[in-house]
């Protein structure tokens, strides 16, 4: 007899504990969490600094304390966790093949939600040549290495690329005793938070070098020494700009990726701009019962903001459930023009129409004071002002209930 | 004292040491880095070519037939990711049509099965995403694909099952003819030289097998080592191309292939470039853009942003165009296996055979022994039956923890591995064994478990733990709060 569940998690970081607790509050009966790693928490476990929580709960929390809030609710709350568990598949029909040492077998589930997180963009991502020594790391896994593991992977570290992870560990390799030479960031803006910049750069006094990147990787055995180069506007390296850095270390920040095997294998439709799934805006994918939620949709800055998703998807799938396993028909897409380079929802069910959504979107370039425009059809139904807006930084708005057949958002500089 | 030292551990010498140790022999095999398969073995093309390209009558024509066909028979019994794919050269223009001709020929001469020139939308027929502009195709549907380093793992593990001895780190210095036998100074400290004794030498030291032969006999040949670099595409790219797609060859070489892998991946390369220093497999702006945009003729949708890895081997060019196998002048038992360049893993099998041979004419006695192994098998978790899958969580759970998940690649094999013949010391060596490090995410998630897994099995204190070759450390020190349980 195969065990079901009306809901099947996969992840216990913020957006799948975020989801568990949302479902439960929503009336939700049995619930289970899959996990891979040995403990609930997801990657805030590792995240030890603190500027979490300022938005949810209004006081600044470490990453474990913030996981840890989540974590002690859920106890008692009847909701089943599975640790060291992987998902290997979702099948048509929902169930999910859960493998862990307890062995290999199928779950059946009324409702799915994904909440697998992300990973690390890699060297290979962005073919940066040269060797092939030890002392590479993305800026994630060396995090892991101090963090939880209590190892130093180097002693004089650079940053490629100025993803907020990699800015986080020029800080915490500074405060390990270990040297940064320098960030080195292909875009002329950084990809971090104006925060992490001022507070993990400049407060220790780490350059950081815009529109650079890396030529070379020099070391047989350990990295020895790279070389920096500025790019023009087509972000070719300019020859005669090379600067030398002799260190051990190369930490890589340089994005990251949605991870979405498990959706692909279920035929859910993938957002080529977000590399995540199609969502609407109770975070159902393109698979009826199936939602997903956090950094397996889009990439967020915060996890104020994966919570917040997570809650979403978390109704939603109660809804679905108790409602008898049915989605609405209709929707309207939200298209992008101008600057903005995606927004999350994509899709809008028309019975939501008539209610207040919010709208969470990127822009594809720096932008200093301008104005986001919101279109349903022709007429303009919403004017939001920033003073600026950058990739780096996700931007958010409400919509007010709108009526026809698509919406347009759209930045442009004034 | 040996009868036979094998210097080199890359697909000629591990293909020598499990051909050597099917006989009652003592074997020693001599390699100078941490672990088999280090040189050009583990960084190339991984094509068990068909063998249409090298000229009738050489030494690279005869043994590539004769070595690809021994092969698939090979890695069935050892368990190596052998893919029968078949491969595809394609000609742009009139004028390479007749170079398709001239290798068809070649081909039938040097008896390739199965050839056939194909034209025109039969192409995309069997390879949709070939350029429309490719006029004509070489077809051998014989082609295949290994994983290189896997094939020198399952001979070199096998020959140790069967009795041979291996050592790491141990780089020959010496090599000196005393009375009826050859001394060899080997080891890479100066206060750990080794003097071992054997009857026999084999010399398949790749790119530095000249340097090695000049230590017994005056100089005969020269290898010119020329590096050629690659990218690998995740296995999402798999569709792009199910067999190899060549080129015609020109004077560089074969050419820019874009090609299936065993794993599914796609391997995209390589160039070819003259480097001073054997081990410089660096990759370079101008070397990468150059296979890209060669690349992309063949096969013009290719994403490079699916790049997951770029890496570079280095061939062991010889002077003579051809492989040289011959016993060094004035050293009789001493014998070169030396410009072992490709068609060199394709060849490996029969190369290894002649060798034998050589040394039975030079005076070895061959006996066979009665309890030969041949035979491996590797649980590969992602690879079995939802039912075999079940059963082997059940009789082991260690196969129900997933390490790495972009292979999807288990605690159980990872501790195979560590268990297996030739024991992995190095977090790259265990990816070589079971594949965990392989995928998209470049062992990004499955490195800090690895690494607890195998300082917990080998007691490795994780400070001395190595990427992957001697020196390549991983970590500088503890944290200030000191080390996992401070």
């Amino acid at each position: 007899m195969l065990d079901f569940y009306d809901l099947v998690i996969i992840g216990g970081g913020p957006a799948g504990l975020a989801a568990a607790l949302s479902a439960r509050e929503n009336g939700l009966g049995k619930i289970l969490i899959a996990e891979r790693d040995n403990c609930l928490g997801g990657i805030l476990n590792q995240c030890i600094h603190n500027g979490f929580g300022l938005h949810y709960f209004k006081e600044e929390l470490t990453g474990p304390e913030y996981a840890g809030r989540f974590i002690k609710k859920l106890a008692g709350s009847g909701i089943d966790c599975a640790l060291d568990t992987m998902v290997l598949e979702i099948a048509r029909d929902k169930s999910v093949k859960i493998l862990n040492k307890k062995g290999y077998r199928s779950i059946g589930a009324g409702s799915v939600i994904i909440a697998t997180g992300c990973r690390e963009r890699t060297r290979g991502a962005i073919a940066v040549p040269g060797e092939r020594p030890a002392g590479i790391f993305t800026a994630g896994t060396a995090q892991r290495y101090v963090n939880i593991e209590g190892l130093m992977p180097g002693r004089k570290a650079l940053i490629l690329g100025s993803g907020d992870i990699g800015l986080i560990m020029a800080r915490r390799m500074t405060l390990e005793g270990a040297e940064v030479a320098a960030c080195v960031e292909l875009m002329p803006y950084s990809g971090g938070l104006t925060r992490n910049i001022v507070q993990c750069l400049e407060d220790y006094n780490i350059p950081l070098y815009l529109s650079h990147t890396l030529i070379d990787i020099q070391g047989k055995k350990r990295v020895e020494r790279v070389i920096a180069a500025r790019v023009d506007e087509n972000r070719k390296p300019v020859p005669g700009s090379e600067k030398v850095f002799d260190c051990d270390t190369v930490l890589l920040s340089v994005g990251l990726i949605p991870e979405n095997e498990l959706s692909r294998g279920a035929g859910i439709e993938i957002d080529p701009r977000t590399n995540g799934a199609f969502v609407y805006e109770n975070m159902e994918t393109s698979s009826e019962g199936i939602f997903a939620c956090g950094n397996a949709v889009h990439v967020h800055d915060l996890a104020d903001f994966v919570t917040e998703e997570g809650f979403r998807a978390g109704k939603a799938a109660a809804g679905y459930i108790l409602k008898g396993g049915k989605s609405s028909g209709g929707f309207i897409n939200v298209n992008t023009a101008g600057g903005v380079s995606y927004t999350v929802p994509q899709r809008i069910t028309t019975e939501a129409l008539e209610s207040k959504t919010d709208l969470f979107f990127r822009v594809n370039r720096v932008f200093g004071r301008s104005e986001i425009l919101v279109r349903d059809g022709e007429n303009i139904i919403r004017t939001c002002r920033r003073e600026r807006m950058s990739p780096g930084e996700m931007e958010r708005i409400s919509l007010p209930p709108c009526s026809v057949g698509g919406l347009t958002v759209e930045a442009k500089e004034v | 004292m040996f009868d036979a030292a094998i210097i080199g551990c890359g697909i000629t010498g591990a293909a020598l040491a499990f051909e050597l140790s099917r006989y009652k022999l003592k074997i020693l095999i001599l390699e100078k880095e941490n672990d088999v398969s280090q040189g050009a073995s583990k960084a190339n093309s991984g094509i068990i070519h068909a063998g249409y390209d090298p000229m009738p009558g050489t030494k690279m024509a005869a043994l590539n037939v004769e070595g690809a066909r021994l092969a698939e028979e090979l890695c069935q019994n050892l368990d190596v990711e052998y893919k029968k794919c078949g491969s595809l050269v394609l000609a742009f223009s009139a004028e390479e049509e007749k170079t398709l001709e001239l290798l068809y020929n070649q081909g039938v001469e040097n008896g390739v099965p199965e050839l056939e020139i194909i034209r025109g939308e039969a192409i995309r027929k069997l390879e949709p995403n070939v350029s429309g502009k490719a006029t004509a195709a070489l077809y051998a549907p014989g082609a295949a694909v290994v994983i290189p380093w896997d094939y020198v793992l399952a001979l070199a593990e096998t020959a140790v099952q069967n009795g041979a001895e291996l050592r790491l780190n141990a780089e020959v210095s010496a090599v000196e003819k005393t009375g009826g036998f050859y001394k060899i100074k080997c080891g890479n400290k100066k206060d750990e030289i080794e003097e071992i004794e054997s009857r026999f030498v084999l010399n398949a030291a790749g790119v530095n097998s000249a340097e090695i032969h000049n230590m017994i006999a005056p100089p005969n040949f020269k290898i010119t080592p020329n590096r050629g670099e690659y990218y690998l595409l995740d296995k999402a790219q798999a569709k792009i191309a199910s067999r190899v797609i060549f080129q015609c060859p020109n004077e560089k070489g074969k050419g820019v292939l874009v090609s299936t892998t065993a794993h599914g991946n796609i391997i995209i390369g390589p160039d070819s470039s003259d480097v001073s220093d054997g081990e410089n497999t660096a990759t370079s702006l101008r070397g990468l853009a150059y296979v890209a945009e060669t690349a992309r003729k063949s096969v013009p949708s290719l994403d490079f942003r699916a790049n997951i890895r770029n890496f570079s081997g280095v061939r062991a060019n010889p002077d003579s165009g051809d492989f040289i196998i011959q016993e060094a002048e004035g050293a009789p038992g001493f014998i070169d296996l030396a410009g072992i360049k490709s068609p060199g893993l394709s060849a490996a099998p029969a190369i290894a055979k002649l060798a034998v041979s050589m040394l039975e004419q030079s005076g070895l006695a061959l006996i066979k022994k009665e309890n030969f192994i041949y035979t491996r098998r590797k649980i590969r978790f992602a690879n079995l039956s939802e039912k075999d899958k079940q059963t082997l969580v059940r009789e082991n759970p260690n196969y129900g923890r997933i390490i790495c998940r972009c292979e999807t690649v288990t605690e159980g094999e990872i501790l195979d591995a560590l268990r297996s013949p030739i024991i992995p010391r190095s977090i790259d060596a265990v990816k070589r064994r079971c594949g965990a490090g392989l995928g998209r995410c470049q062992g990004g998630f499955c490195s800090p478990r690895v690494t607890e897994l195998i300082s917990k099995e080998l007691c490795i204190n994780p400070l001395e733990l190595e990427q992957d070759r001697s020196g390549s450390y991983i970590f500088t020190s503890e944290t200030k709060g000191g080390g996992k349980d401070a």
